[in-house]
């Protein structure tokens, strides 16, 4: 069974980040970038299946910067076993919708069984790759996975729902999505980093794909959230409790 | 303008405060029709909620647990008719309408805050660090609104009921089993007081300490995403960018350090308390009132004394 796993690179989820002057998106320049922590868990995955016996091949997938190399090396450092580059043009952004056209195009020359992808990037938050990506292909998808077993044919998914948890069957091939409970990703080994240098890693042009990528969305502005009102500190538990009945809070 | 609406239902039975919150912030794009997938007592209630104009009912299997393949077909089905397709942003709604949106051929706008105009909204990104306002070149917006600071629509709506139908089972997938927690406390996205606990309870056993203020207070439960890793929570209690978004009258933080993504989740919540031993946490950036103590003193007092 041939697993794929989209990564992505995104800001660091430790960096505070800071809107650009112009108000066009945020400042990246000299920010530590990384792999989305979503789609490391992913990639963990895909090598536990392969570890077990289920998986036979595990292929990570990158759309953007040629700098997206580095997050590609860094999945199989982890263990993954090859790579494809979709390159574009700096600074231009590929949407969901976009991402989900370009997977397909190498979704439908791979033929993997399964796809499995982080739930959401943390740059854009929109959680929207792999459900758009499951309906472009006709597949079907079990998103926010917190536990995955293959059996029989299909895919036996428990989902983080609201509430709870809900466990559903999908029939391969098909896209899971990872969240945060699927499991904890490793760290990459000295020598497994060198080993992943020379692995396989093709690349090709975004632009050399048959498929629409112009974005839909305009940004108009990106701004600052407000800051909160400085608050006050209080010395004992009877001076907050004070406060709150002063507020007409409890 | 027409706005297709999803509700939220789940086990049958209609969730009126994020499906309410919904019409509210769909009423802002044009008329609302609401699409209940679950049986007529359904489709009953939320014909109430005052600024829908019709009620579709899909009283179908297929679409009683939530499957994307199946409620997505039954939604582009429908879609011919409408300007806007929305929903709250929930878990259901995150998994099915994303899906929509690529069968229609458009983009989805996730987690909208504010409606600027028909085609312009205003989005979180970076977890709540960035707010971003775009504007959609599709003809038909598909998107999820956060509800968190939304109101609640007014009842005593009477619209009518019709029978909506759609391909039913895709064949792609099937609904095994639910484990949901059921709770005599309020909901974490709609109550009114949200009690928190984070890595510095120390236990699953002293958790305990965070539910006994809550009950207290009448309010509701949430965990940081520390506190859920170090297993001491479930993680649908879970507040932050990667869990859920609330916004109470007020929100209790104790021994939660304040990372940005759990801020990402509660900074809207009208009246922040933190009680942290580390007085420099970043949470008391956030707080009206904090207090740096031990948790475990201050918290059986506040029990004892509210």
């Amino acid at each position: 069974m041939k697993v794929l796993v989209p990564v992505k690179r995104v800001i660091d989820y430790n960096v505070k980040v800071k809107v650009s002057s112009d108000g066009s998106g945020v400042d990246l320049t000299n920010v530590k970038m990384s792999m989305n922590p979503f789609d490391e868990i992913a990639v963990e995955e895909a090598i536990r299946l392969k570890e077990a016996g289920i998986a036979t091949e595990v292929l990570v997938v990158s759309i953007g910067e040629k700098k997206s190399s580095d997050t590609l090396r860094s999945a199989m450092a982890m263990g993954a076993d090859r790579a494809i580059l979709i390159t574009t043009d700096q600074g231009v952004t590929i949407e969901p919708l976009a991402v989900a056209k370009l997977l397909k195009a190498v979704i439908d020359e791979e033929a993997p069984d399964l796809v499995i992808a982080g739930k959401q990037a943390i740059d854009n938050d929109m959680n929207a790759t792999g459900q758009m990506l499951a309906a472009l292909l006709g597949w079907g998808q079990a998103t926010f996975a917190s536990e995955l077993k293959i059996e029989d044919g299909n895919a036996i998914v428990t989902r983080e729902v609201d509430g709870g948890l809900q466990t559903i069957s999908v029939k391969l091939p098909a896209i899971v999505t990872a969240d945060l409970r699927l499991n904890e990703p490793r760290y990459a080994s000295l020598p497994n980093i060198m080993k992943a240098k020379k692995k396989p890693l093709d690349e090709k042009a975004a632009a050399d794909f048959d498929v629409d990528i112009t974005p839909r969305h305009t940004i108009v502005t990106t701004e600052e959230p407000a800051d909160r009102a400085a608050g006050i500190m209080v010395g004992s538990v009877d001076e907050l409790i004070a406060k709150l009945k002063e507020g007409g809070l409890v | 303008m027409a706005v297709l609406c999803l509700a939220e239902v789940v086990g049958g039975a209609l969730v009126l405060d994020a499906t309410s919150k919904a019409v509210t912030g769909s009423a802002q794009l044009g008329d609302v029709t609401l699409l209940v997938c679950g049986p007529a007592t359904a489709a009953e209630e939320a014909a109430k909620i005052s600024g829908v104009s019709k009620v579709l009912l899909a009283d179908d299997a297929a679409y009683a647990n939530g499957l994307a393949e199946n409620i997505a077909g039954l939604i582009t089905g429908l879609s011919g008719d409408f300007s806007h397709i929305t929903a709250a942003s929930t878990s259901i709604a995150k998994n099915v309408l994303p899906r929509v949106a690529a069968l229609l051929d458009v983009m989805i706008l996730s987690d909208v805050i504010e409606v600027i105009d028909a085609d312009t909204f205003k989005r979180p990104i970076y977890a709540g660090n960035a707010l971003q306002t775009v504007k959609t070149s599709d003809a038909i917006k598909v998107l999820t609104f956060r509800t968190a600071t939304l109101e609640l629509a007014a009842d005593g709506g009477s619209a009518t009921v019709e029978a909506a139908a759609g391909a039913g089972d895709a064949g792609l997938s099937s609904h095994i089993s639910d484990a949901v927690v059921s709770s005599d406390r309020p909901e974490l996205t709609s109550a009114g007081v949200v009690v928190s606990g984070g890595r510095g309870v120390g236990s699953e056993d002293d958790f305990a300490l965070i539910t006994s203020l809550a009950d207290k207070l009448g309010g509701a439960v949430g965990a940081s995403r520390a506190a859920v890793d170090s297993g001491f929570a479930a993680n649908d209690l879970q507040v932050g960018q990667t869990g859920k978004v609330v916004a109470p009258d007020l929100y209790v933080a104790i021994g939660i350090s304040g990372a940005i993504q759990h801020l990402a989740g509660m900074k809207d919540s009208k009246v922040i308390v933190a009680i942290n031993k580390d007085e420099e946490a970043p949470i008391f950036q956030v707080a009206d009132f904090g207090l740096v103590a031990d948790l475990f003193s201050a918290v059986p007092e506040m029990i004892e004394k509210l």
